[in-house]
């Protein structure tokens, strides 16, 4: 065990920490609106515009979040028309590359769990709010979306965890996050398990304060 | 059309067989996990602490950490580790373990804290008289354990166990950073010489797509099997 490595990789890899919260917090604030849009859609009575929202979620549930990001950051550069519009500003990043690729993929995760959490309210609820003469937007704002929300706290929870370890692929499109400047060291140095044992700890530590605020919201905000 | 024909020409009969190493890869890692599982579940069902906190230890780290993160600490290290082994009974050549070992043991190990996680779970809503019953009919471990808990612990644990294969076939895109030609592997190098990825990555979407459909129709036929007195 070589703790010199260790002391000199902590303040490397816990700079690299920025990166890694600046793409989680990114993606799950995207990733949240897309999931909401979806799930939404999905609980339309429309068959055709819930079975894309199905659709969508079905596609990147079913696929690598590896492929998804090469498809963006590979993919996408090579269609020509889309390098003469002012996307290709934000596609030639392969920091907002990642970005969109989380919120995609996140966004799809995001959406099957508010909308098994919109499916369970129960209907009385809503018939409820209506018979008071409340209007449409304030039952969805004031009655569904606080319920929803309660009720996905958990498995949200895990969703964020799971994109936290996700973040980690932004280190195939050359982005230095934490397990980027992971593998740099590990590959300069040859000394895998130091830099797994600091780098895998910080990975826990923050999972560790996530898990706690998400334990901390489901108290706060438990049925009385 | 063309590119993905198969023969010379096209990289079809490629793809067929990174498709192939992909679905072994992948059921290798499962099974690698079971093996982990069988390990770590009575470990987390014990009595004793100490044993309770090294199988907590095993999924809280593996379930927190990036699984690219445990791949590279297998990749660079595992070879490094078993050369200390075997430097310790003398032998002192270079030794390289295969890439698809070392994706299938460092994928498996992680689908393995999974796997942990959902037999535990379905062994614990099993009926305590369950347990109960075999103890006062004297049932032999061996009997009790694959006859009655076994075929009660599957029922329960199949639809997470299918949730757990998907984290796993995905996770499989995973080892191509170590050089092992599976569907991801296999698109990129195509990708390069044909200067043609948006094609070849939505191909591999294409493919990683139908596996899962593909296993979902599998997985929900077992669950109706098992599910038969129910």
């Amino acid at each position: 065990m070589d703790i010199e490595l260790i002391l000199t990789s902590f303040p490397k890899l816990l700079s690299a920490t920025l990166v890694t919260l600046k793409l989680l917090s990114a993606s799950l604030f995207f990733g949240l609106l897309i999931g909401l849009l979806f799930a939404i859609l999905r609980l339309n009575k429309n068959k055709l515009v819930s079975s894309f929202a199905y659709g969508y979620s079905y596609v990147f549930r079913g696929t690598p979040l590896l492929v998804q990001i090469f498809i963006i950051y590979f993919g996408l550069g090579q269609i020509e028309y889309l390098r003469t519009t002012f996307l290709w500003v934000i596609l030639k990043e392969p920091y907002w590359c990642a970005i969109i690729a989380f919120s995609l993929n996140t966004g799809a995760y995001t959406s099957e769990i508010l909308r098994s959490a919109f499916e369970t309210i129960k209907p009385g609820i809503i018939e409820a709010g209506r018979s008071l003469g409340l209007n449409k937007i304030f039952i969805f704002t004031k009655i569904q979306i606080p319920i929803a929300v309660k009720q996905s706290l958990p498995a949200y929870g895990n969703e964020i965890i799971l994109m936290l370890k996700g973040t980690s692929l932004a280190s195939t499109v050359t982005l230095m996050d934490i397990t980027g400047v992971a593998k740099f060291i590990i590959s300069t140095t040859f000394r895998p398990i130091e830099v797994f044992i600091v780098a895998g700890s910080i990975y826990l530590f923050i999972t560790f304060l996530v898990h706690n605020l998400i334990k901390y919201l489901e108290k706060k905000y438990r049925y009385q | 059309m063309e590119l993905i024909s198969f023969g010379d020409k096209g990289w079809g009969d490629e793809l067929f067989v990174a498709t192939l190493m992909t679905i072994a890869v992948a059921i290798t890692a499962m099974l690698i996990g079971f093996l982990f599982a069988l390990i770590f579940t009575p470990l987390k069902l014990s009595k004793y602490k100490i044993l309770n906190l090294i199988a907590n230890f095993y999924t809280t780290v593996v379930r927190g950490v990036p699984e690219l993160l445990v791949i590279y600490l297998f990749f660079f290290g595992g070879s490094g580790a078993i050369m200390y082994v075997a430097q310790i009974f003398g032998y002192y050549d270079y030794i390289e373990i295969n890439a698809f070992l070392t994706g299938a043991i460092s994928i498996g190990i992680i689908s393995g804290a999974y796997s942990t996680e959902v037999f535990r779970g379905a062994i614990q809503s099993i009926d305590k008289g369950q347990f109960e019953a075999c103890h006062v009919l004297g049932l032999k471990k061996y009997i009790y354990f694959f006859k009655v808990i076994m075929p009660q612990m599957l029922r329960l644990a199949i639809p997470n166990l299918s949730n757990v294969w998907q984290i796993t076939l995905k996770d499989t895109s995973l080892i191509s950073v170590t050089g092992l030609v599976e569907i991801m592997r296999q698109s990129y190098i195509a990708a390069g010489s044909t200067r043609d990825p948006l094609f070849f990555y939505l191909f591999a979407a294409l493919l990683y797509l139908m596996l899962t459909y593909l296993s979902m129709k599998f997985i929900n036929r077992l669950e109706k099997n098992y599910s038969r007195g129910y």
